[in-house]
């Protein structure tokens, strides 16, 4: 089956995510090339809910796999489920068998426990593998990551060599808190998420707020768009915006010009530090009403 | 999988191949990290009939080639003074160098202002007495790490008025906090280094089940990591300083996993966010934006007094270093001060007091607000070079 950008940017649209330009292609691009996604852009401006897309658009699990500063192999690869193994020992204590045949009983399958990156290359169909936060883990994790998303092979000591029996479509998200390797970068192919613009923010709130006047839509996505050019310490993202539309709608505003009051009350949905609040004042939220067509 | 595969034999002609290995060249002068793998796709997708729109290449190529954000905003210009400039189709003149005539890449631009620097290194270096002056004040030992460029680490700050000496200065400060996050981060991994599973208390619990090791005990947390957080004054009296200061902060603000920066003058301003950005160029920009009313009088008193009552609750705890950057003269009360260092002391582990003065000869900590501070600060030294400043990698490996 060969496809296009553009039936993919209109698959994503029924999968309920609004791409930008070039996010289309980039997914055209990771199926054509087999290389992982990595997107990267501020929080809250959706690059988890591409993996979600891309998994509801192929019709596939989406296995996802957080990252933490601390995370190893235990928690990422697989794991002995060592109580299990104990207890099987002590149960075979009196059968006689041999060293090496309950050696070999107790390092099976059955007691392996599957993490994310294990059981992302075992399934039969290629689900979507997403490694979220990548900054997050440490510079090992990054290494051994790479080994695998070349490869698509886990060896385990005790069992031998695990091949892929599909190879999943990877997207990596990084915040950016740390720099992430030249290899990892090289490996993979790269878009940048923006926050997006009011035309897109506007569809993306006809998404995802049902019942959302369109009208109301486009006044949000335009104050939301001239917000985030103020000085705010955590500038809020689409995730924001979806609450705040939601909330507007449920306290009943159909105008943001006629609902001032309810407006300034409400931004709570999209400020979230004390230094913002005190900054979008009343007065700076007149002014920038004033500017919302 | 949805999508198509490629074959790896199609062909895309000597002339194309030509333009593209060019195009690659001209990224790779420009700092990308491109690699064969990456030009052998690009071959591949230029024969496939997905991408036929220059618009859906471009951005197929953005895709591919690039790999961090400043990749990101400067792929369009390439690609278009490249691709554009002579045309995909009249492919008349292929040569890969003739395309380059005319754009210069920003390695080239680079690499011409590092040959003008070496030429004022020289310069540098015959600044009349600076190396005499400065040579009785510093301890062996201290310059431990200061394998850059010696003759620029013992020059005083002040006295480089030269514009790209100073920003030599500046690189330098920048390379020598990163270069310390690679030792002490180093340092930091030998030591986690344990075993996860305590064996020794799971035998124990495993008596409660009759021999039976059901209760798996594990190595508690780590200890939190040290935490960096950074005051830096940017006064008028520190005005010599605050450049090279700032480049340093930014340096270490990038290598520390857990560092908070802070700049007071009049008042304190947290400068954290606008010091993330990785160009030290634009994050010192945009620093500038937010901390305006730099260069005026100091309220060091006040500013650790805001810094006690409204952040330090958040970014200070037990594992935290303090590391303020003044000079210590402050316009304000000396009792006060001495209370808020009082307050911070409580609260943090160290405070690690830096004064680009104390590299001065003759100079005691008398004035009022200095002479206050003292009694709270565990380490005191001097930062007027980069020797000094790299001289503080051992002490802070050492918390």
């Amino acid at each position: 089956m060969t496809q296009t950008k553009d039936q993919i940017a209109l698959q994503l649209t029924e999968a309920g995510y609004i791409a930008d330009e070039g996010l289309a292609t980039a997914l055209l691009l990771t199926s054509m090339l087999a290389r992982p996604l990595l997107l990267e852009g501020e929080a809250g401006v959706g690059k988890t809910e591409v993996a979600k897309a891309l998994a509801r658009l192929e019709n596939t699990d989406l296995i996802r796999l957080q990252c933490y500063e601390g995370l190893d192999r235990s928690d990422a690869i697989y794991e002995w489920n060592y109580q299990r193994q104990l207890l099987a020992i002590k149960a075979r204590e009196g059968s006689g068998d041999s060293a090496e045949t309950v050696e070999e009983a107790v390092f099976s399958e059955k007691y392996l426990l599957e993490r994310p990156l294990l059981a992302a290359i075992r399934r039969d169909v290629p689900p979507v593998l997403l490694i979220d936060e990548i900054d997050r883990a440490d510079e090992e994790f990054e290494a051994f990551l790479l080994e695998i998303l070349s490869d698509f092979q886990v060896s385990i000591p005790e069992l031998g060599t695990v091949q892929a029996t599909s190879i999943p479509r990877v997207v990596l998200t990084s915040n950016g808190t740390r720099e992430l390797s030249d290899a990892l970068r090289r490996r993979c192919l790269y878009h940048f998420v923006d926050y997006p613009s009011p035309d897109r923010e506007t569809r993306i709130l006809l998404a995802r707020v049902p019942g959302l006047d369109a009208a109301l839509a486009v006044q949000i996505a335009d104050l939301m768009g001239k917000l985030r050019k103020e000085d705010l310490v955590k500038v809020p993202g689409v995730a924001e915006t979806i609450d705040w539309a939601a909330a507007l709608l449920g306290l009943g505003a159909k105008n943001l010009k006629d609902n001032r009051e309810l407006v300034f009350e409400t931004l709570s949905c999209v400020l979230k530090t004390r230094e913002d609040s005190a900054r979008v004042s009343r007065e700076v939220t007149d002014r920038l009403l004033g500017k919302v067509a | 999988m949805s999508g198509l595969r490629l074959e790896s034999s199609a062909d895309i002609g000597p002339v194309l191949r030509l333009r593209l290995a060019g195009f690659v060249h001209s990224l790779r002068d420009s700092g990308f990290k491109v690699g064969l793998a990456e030009t052998r796709d690009a071959s591949r997708l230029l024969c496939t009939q997905v991408i036929k729109r220059p618009d859906s290449l471009k951005a197929a190529f953005r895709s591919l080639f690039c790999g961090r954000l400043s990749d990101w905003q400067r792929f369009d210009e390439i690609f278009d003074a490249y691709w554009s400039g002579k045309g995909v189709k009249s492919g008349v003149k292929v040569s890969g160098t003739s395309t380059r005539k005319g754009m210069k890449t920003i390695r080239e631009m680079i690499d011409a202002s590092g040959r003008r620097q070496d030429t004022i290194v020289g310069d540098v270096e015959r600044l009349p007495g600076e190396e005499d002056e400065l040579s009785d004040d510093t301890p062996s030992g201290r310059r431990e790490g200061a394998s850059i460029a010696e003759n620029l680490g013992q020059v005083d700050f002040r006295n480089l008025s030269d514009p790209d000496a100073l920003k030599q200065a500046h690189d330098l400060a920048e390379r020598l906090a990163r270069a310390m996050r690679i030792r002490l981060t180093r340092r930091d991994r030998q030591k986690r280094s344990g075993k996860k599973l305590d064996l020794r208390r799971t035998i124990r619990r495993s008596i409660a089940h009759g021999g039976t090791p059901i209760d798996l005990v594990r190595k508690g947390p780590r200890e939190k990591q040290l935490r960096l957080v950074i005051l830096l004054d940017a006064s008028g009296s520190m005005n010599n300083y605050t450049g090279v200061f700032t480049r340093f902060v930014h340096g270490l603000l990038d290598s520390f996993r857990e560092a908070e920066a802070f700049l007071f003058h009049t008042r304190l301003v947290h400068v954290s966010s606008a010091l993330s950005e990785r160009d030290a160029g634009r994050a010192l920009d945009r620093m500038g934006l937010m901390a305006q009313g730099v260069g005026g009088g100091t309220k060091i008193g006040a500013a650790l007094a805001d810094f006690n009552r409204w952040h330090a609750a958040r970014v200070v705890h037990s594992r935290t270093c303090i590391l303020i950057l003044s000079d210590g003269y402050d316009t304000g009360a000396p009792e006060a001060l001495g209370d808020e260092m009082a307050r911070l002391r409580r609260r943090c582990r160290r405070i690690v007091w830096l004064n680009p003065l104390l590299g001065w000869q003759g100079y005691e900590p008398t004035a009022g607000g200095m002479a206050a501070a003292l009694p709270y600060v565990d380490f005191f030294a001097p930062a007027h070079n980069l020797a000094s400043l790299s001289a503080l990698e051992p002490y802070l490996a050492r918390l």
